[in-house]
């Protein structure tokens, strides 16, 4: 079984970058699909969200095999928070025999935060569980003990939070996450790289990747929304000073810089093994984002 | 205990107007707060008034059984409150009082006056009642120094908390505690933060096969 290539780049070495996109609600996938041909050649990866805050949307996995369709790598989120354990196995059987074996294993955003909020929460399994399932399934049983028919082989990840006020609780969660086997993390979107570091002089001693979230702000009324609504985000007032000190309609242009910068100074401090970069909504400006933090497309995936 | 609120007035009225003589009976059992013959009181002064206002005229007996979840000793009480005249009983009790009472009068409409919210305890000092227990039938206590992810986690996570936990509260609600920032602080005061590394499968649901079902 050959490793995905992000696998490979992941064991390389190399300053890695990916992004994501949100599918559509509906079926009218066009504009995804604009934005893959746009993404594909200038990342490494391309995830594509599950039911983001929990709003029904076009599922992760179709948007992996569009990704696959158009020649780029995917990354599938799976969460935990709408398929019990029968489902999560079977979305994961379905991705591995259409050659998606990237997988982020997330726990999911509560029921709550969404856009249906009387449906049952399932969490039959969480992102720990989630991660420990799939391995399982690589030994070649489902979770029940019976044999699977055919080899399974991902390359899994999780997110980690290295900006939360109480980090204990989390760096407990995040070493969980590494024993039950993740290989990379992508982290909660980052805005103060002094937590950044920190969190990197203690997460070296493990054997994991790790991509800094990098999250696209558009305007300070977008980071203060971010700050009251978003589970697990703090956007730091000075740089909500900073998006509000320009003048009206060029907040997202300061918004790049701001991402620019921070992914610059990770790449030439070596803070970490690279960048998970979060447009929300405006994937189309990542090839921007790139070029201003001077990290060109990937000349390997171009050819 | 088992905490219960008070359904609208309007949806009780709806229940009980199509009969005349009901009964009302509260619950002295562990329902929380109290649902005894004084609030069974109340609701009937206040069906009285909404069904004024409809036009409506009841006939209430009041009363209240010791716990109506115990069939036997609601049985025997019931024999002395429901003579022929009653058409209809209301209660005050849980879940499962309108079922004890469905059972043992077959032929009489039973009405709920409750909506069952949850298995709790009161914080006198908050003044509150508080969720403090699932029925999960798994009980993982013993690990998490007393305090249940269970029923106090919004996701009822078994390896720490979720992403969202801030200053030690609950991402779907700033008001609520993060169980899991309790359940460390605890463990740490006991310097037993060690009973978190072990990785605790997915829950067994199969715990409590729903219906529940026991032979004590």
């Amino acid at each position: 079984m050959a490793n995905s290539l992000f696998e490979e780049k992941l064991n390389s070495n190399e300053f890695l970058v990916t992004t994501e996109i949100g599918p559509p609600k509906g079926a009218d996938v066009s504009e995804m699909v604009h934005h893959i041909d746009l993404l594909k050649d200038n990342v490494d990866a391309i995830n594509i969200t599950d039911h983001q805050s929990s709003v029904m949307r076009f599922p992760s996995l179709g948007g992996c095999l569009l990704v696959k369709e158009r020649g780029g790598e995917p990354i599938l989120q799976v969460t935990c928070r709408d398929r019990n354990r029968l489902a999560l196995q079977a979305d994961l059987l379905l991705a591995y025999s259409r050659d998606i074996c990237n997988v982020l294993c997330l726990t999911g955003d509560s029921i709550d935060v969404g856009d249906h909020k009387e449906a049952k929460p399932v969490f039959d399994a969480d992102s720990v569980q989630l991660l420990r399932m799939i391995r399982t399934m690589e030994s070649g049983k489902d979770m029940s003990g019976e044999d699977l028919k055919g080899a399974l082989k991902f390359c899994i990840g999780a997110s980690v939070h290295p900006e939360a006020d109480f980090i204990e609780p989390q760096l407990i969660k995040f070493e969980k996450k590494v024993a039950a086997g993740a290989q990379f993390f992508q982290t909660q979107g980052i805005f103060d790289l002094a937590s950044l570091r920190r969190f990197m002089q203690y997460a070296s001693q493990f054997d994991v990747r790790i991509l800094a979230g990098i999250i696209v702000l558009a305007s300070a009324r977008m980071a203060r929304y971010m700050n009251d609504n978003v589970p697990g985000i703090i956007v730091s007032e000075a740089i909500i000073d900073e998006l509000a000190g320009v003048e009206k309609g060029k907040g997202l242009e300061k918004g790049i810089e701001i991402a620019a910068r921070l992914i610059k100074t990770i790449k030439e401090e070596n803070l970490c093994h690279g960048v998970h970069i979060m447009a929300v909504g405006n994937e189309r400006i990542v090839p921007e984002i790139l070029e201003q933090a001077k990290l060109p497309s990937m000349p390997t995936k171009a050819q | 205990m088992i905490v219960t609120t008070q359904k609208p007035l309007d949806e009780i009225l709806d229940f009980v107007s199509p009969y005349k003589n009901i009964l009302i009976v509260g619950c002295d059992g562990c329902t929380q707060p109290p649902r005894g013959i004084r609030e069974a009181g109340t609701l009937s002064q206040l069906l009285d008034l909404g069904g004024k206002l409809r036009n409506k005229e009841f006939e209430f007996k009041v009363n209240t059984l010791v716990k109506q979840c115990d069939s036997h000793l609601t049985a025997v009480a019931l024999k002395d409150m429901i003579d022929d005249d009653v058409e209809a009983v209301l209660t005050l009790a849980c879940g499962l009082g309108p079922q004890t009472i469905a059972i043992l009068y077959p032929e009489l409409p039973v009405f709920p006056a409750q909506n069952t919210v949850f298995i709790g305890s009161e914080e006198r000092e908050a003044g509150t009642l508080e969720e403090r227990c699932a029925a999960c039938g798994d009980c993982v206590l013993g690990l998490t120094g007393g305090i249940c992810p269970v029923s106090r986690c919004a996701k009822s996570l078994l390896n720490g908390p979720c992403g969202g936990s801030q200053n030690g509260k609950c991402e779907i609600d700033p008001n609520k505690d993060c169980a899991w920032a309790l359940i460390i602080e605890r463990l740490e005061k006991l310097g037993r933060l060690q009973d978190l590394e072990a990785i605790q499968p997915p829950k067994d649901h199969q715990a409590v096969a729903r219906p529940g079902k026991i032979v004590p």
